[in-house]
C-alpha cells in the first residue's frame, strides 16, 4: 500500500497538492505548523493511489511516497 | 517500505525562499531529478539569473555561477567553450532572458552554443515587484499597466520559443507548462531530451516552460494554475518548435 509523508514544516500551505489529487484525499489543516501556513494533510490513506500527482506538483518537496507492495505506474516520469 | 518518490540528490535540502504556489519550485526539483537520471551532477554547472531565482545555488548540489542580468548566456558561452566537458546550463525568468538579456540569448542560439536553457515564463518581473515584462499578456495589469497592458502602446508579447526557432543553426526548442500534472509531467520529458542534446554534444537547446507568480499577479496559487491554463497556454502554445533532426 502507498504512504504519502508529509513533512509539515516544508509546506508552505499553497493547496497545490489537494487540487492535484485525483482521489481528494488530501485537504489543509486548521494547524499551523513553524512558519506559521495551515499544513496540508492526508485524511484518508487507504484511499491512496500512489500516482505520486501530489509530489510532482509540490514546489516545496514537502511530500515523500513509500510504498510497501507492488504500485501500479499509472504513467512514465 | 520502499520510496517511490523522494527528493532528488542534485536538489539540497534547504526550503526555498519563494512564496508559497510559486512553480520555481516544481522547476528545480525537475532539472535535478534530469541531473540525477542522467548522471550529469559531478559534470553540472548552473548559471543563476537575477530575478527571483538569483539564489538557485543555495538548492542544486552542483556548481553554480550568479550571472549579471540577462548575461547568463554569455557566461555559460565561456563555461562551455574553455570546458566542454562541463554540462552548462542557464536557468533566467522573462524579464531576464526576453527583456534586458534577449540579445545575450539569440546571439547564442544562433550561434549554436551546446548548453541548455531553462526559460521560466510567469509573465512578469517578479523579484522586482511585478512590472511588466515583455511576455505579459495584452490587458495583463501590472504594477506598470495599471490599465493593462496596451499593445498600441508597447507591443504585443514575445513569444520566445517561436522567436529562437526561426534560426538556422539547429537547436532543440519546446515550450511546456507546469500548471498541471500533464503539463508537469511533459516538462519533465522535455528536460531530459534538451539535457540529452546537450550530453550527446548535439546543440543548444532551450525549454521554455510557462510558470506562476501568485505573489505579483494577486491571486491563490490554485487560481493562478487555473490562470496559466485558461490565459498563457491559448497565446504561448505548448509544443516542440525545433529539433536538430529537422533542419529547416
Ligand atoms: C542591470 C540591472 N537592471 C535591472 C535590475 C532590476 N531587476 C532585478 S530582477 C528584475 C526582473 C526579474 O524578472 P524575471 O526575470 O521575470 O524573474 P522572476 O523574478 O519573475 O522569476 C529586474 C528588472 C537589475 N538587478 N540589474
Ligand atoms: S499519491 Fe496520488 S492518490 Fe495518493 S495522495 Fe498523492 S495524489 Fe492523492
Ligand atoms: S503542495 Fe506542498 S507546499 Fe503546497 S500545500 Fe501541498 S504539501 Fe504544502
Ligand atoms: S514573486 Fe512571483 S516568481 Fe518570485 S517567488 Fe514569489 S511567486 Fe515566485
Amino acid at each position: 500500500m502507498p504512504r504519502v509523508i508529509i513533512e509539515k514544516d516544508r509546506c508552505k500551505g499553497c493547496e497545490l497538492c489537494v487540487r492535484a489529487c485525483p482521489q481528494q484525499i488530501l485537504r489543509m489543516t486548521r494547524e499551523i505548523n513553524v512558519k506559521g501556513y495551515f499544513f496540508a494533510e492526508v485524511f484518508d490513506q487507504p484511499r491512496c493511489i500512489g500516482c505520486t500527482l501530489c509530489a510532482l506538483t509540490c514546489p516545496d518537496m514537502a511530500i515523500t511516497i513509500g510504498a510497501n507492495s507492488v504500485v501500479y505506474r499509472f504513467f512514465e516520469v | 517500505m520502499e520510496l517511490i518518490f523522494k527528493k532528488p540528490e542534485s536538489l539540497t535540502d534547504t526550503i526555498t525562499h519563494y512564496c508559497p504556489g510559486c512553480t520555481h519550485g516544481v522547476i528545480h526539483r525537475i532539472v535535478a531529478e534530469v541531473l540525477d537520471e542522467l548522471g550529469l551532477r559531478e559534470r553540472a554547472v548552473g548559471v543563476a539569473p537575477v530575478g527571483c531565482s538569483v539564489l538557485a545555488y543555495n538548492y542544486f548540489y552542483c556548481d553554480f555561477l550568479e550571472a549579471a542580468h540577462g548575461r547568463a548566456p554569455a557566461f555559460a558561452t565561456g563555461l562551455k567553450r574553455a570546458n566542454p566537458n562541463l554540462i552548462v546550463f542557464t536557468y533566467q525568468g522573462d524579464g531576464d532572458l526576453a527583456s534586458i538579456g534577449g540579445n545575450e540569448i539569440l546571439h547564442a542560439a544562433n550561434r549554436g552554443e551546446k548548453f541548455t536553457t531553462i526559460f521560466v515564463n510567469n509573465a512578469v518581473y517578479g523579484m522586482t515587484g511585478g512590472q511588466m515584462a515583455p511576455t505579459t499578456l495584452p490587458g495583463q495589469v501590472t504594477t506598470t499597466t495599471p490599465f493593462g497592458r496596451k499593445v498600441d502602446d508597447v507591443g504585443y508579447p514575445i513569444r520566445v520559443a517561436e522567436l529562437l526557432a526561426t534560426l538556422r543553426t539547429p537547436s532543440y526548442i519546446a515550450r511546456t507548462s507546469v500548471h498541471n500534472s500533464e503539463g508537469i509531467i511533459a516538462t519533465k520529458k522535455a528536460m531530459r531530451k534538451a539535457f540529452s542534446y546537450q550530453k550527446e554534444n548535439v546543440c543548444f537547446s532551450l525549454v521554455e516552460v510557462l510558470s506562476t507568480c501568485p505573489t505579483n499577479w494577486g491571486i491563490p496559487p490554485k487560481q493562478a494554475a487555473e490562470w496559466v491554463g485558461e490565459h498563457m497556454v491559448p497565446y504561448y502554445p505548448l509544443g516542440e518548435f525545433k529539433t536538430p533532426e529537422k533542419v529547416h
